[in-house]
């Protein structure tokens, strides 16, 4: 798989369409000012919890993972998937049955491990859903 | 089955601790009594994070370890409550094996008024030898029960 195009330009959406996870989940990004965002459509096999009705805790931590791995491509221009290490959650409001949005950024680029950071929100940025942060490692 | 508690585990022993994402992903419940959970994950090419080695994304093995905490903790109530997760911390040991089922076995710690948690860990054929473990806090939330048949 290439991650990178010709230039040495990783491609968010294209990545997203070639890994089967992230395609069955339906995610894509897009840029929005100098931020790379990531949307996930809402769907019923996504749900966890039947009675509020909430996205499964494993959905959210997915799209946050993805975020975090997907930033630290279009950073740091690794030509290889960085694998996680370990990873943190907060989940701070059940997420509603509705679209999905994250962003991620790096709070520190090692040359073999990353420290990323990552937010989840859905119809409104200033109340997240969740918050993430892991260590990916680069090779 | 006036039994409330003999209601709540009849019914979370019917699967009523599924969800609609655990189904979708081919998830299956193995065991779920007294506070342990089991679960297996069939291996499918929509699981894949990686296209080029076939290892499963991890939000897969996310999924699975917060669904088995979640369903340690409602095995170890002896009333039905809702459940929402605070805080999961995974650590990834070593990349899952392609083609080969994940099973993931859980355990409820300890159950207070509020807040639950529970530990988890994925592995393939030795739990001494974890694909991921993972530790998870949960709320606890009071419903009201339904009618005794």
């Amino acid at each position: 798989m290439a991650l990178l195009n010709a230039a040495g330009k990783s491609d968010p959406n294209t990545i997203l369409r070639t890994v089967p996870y992230c395609a069955w989940l339906g995610l894509s990004a897009r840029v929005d000012g100098d931020a790379l965002i990531l949307d996930m459509p809402f769907d019923p096999k996504l749900i966890g919890n039947p009675i509020l009705p909430a996205l499964h805790g494993g959905v959210v931590g997915s799209l946050l993972e993805t975020a975090a791995i997907v930033q630290t491509i279009w950073e740091t221009g690794s030509a290889k998937l960085p694998k996680p290490i370990d990873i943190t959650i907060d989940y701070l409001r059940s997420g509603k049955a509705t679209e999905s949005h994250a962003r991620a950024w790096l709070a520190r680029q090692g040359r073999r491990v990353v420290s990323a950071r990552a937010e989840m929100w859905q119809e409104d940025a200033a109340k997240p859903v969740a918050s993430f942060r892991g260590h990916f490692l680069l090779r | 089955m006036s039994d409330p508690s003999e209601f709540w585990k009849e019914a979370m022993r019917n699967g009523m601790g599924q969800t609609a994402f655990l189904r979708a992903l081919g998830g299956e419940l193995l065991k779920f009594d007294k506070g342990i959970g089991r679960l297996r994950l069939p291996y499918s090419e929509k699981l894949i994070g990686n296209p080029e080695t076939g290892v499963v994304h991890g939000g897969v093995i996310t999924a699975m370890l917060d669904q088995a905490c979640g369903m340690a903790i409602g095995s170890a109530l002896d009333s039905p409550m809702g459940m929402a997760t605070l805080d999961l911390r995974i650590d990834y040991m070593k990349p899952a094996t392609p083609r080969e089922d994940i099973l993931i076995e859980s355990e409820c710690l300890k159950i207070t008024r509020e807040i639950a948690f529970a530990r988890a860990r994925a592995y393939h054929t030795a739990i001494d030898d974890p694909i991921a473990i993972a530790t998870g806090t949960f709320m606890l939330m009071r419903f009201a029960m339904p009618e005794a048949r």
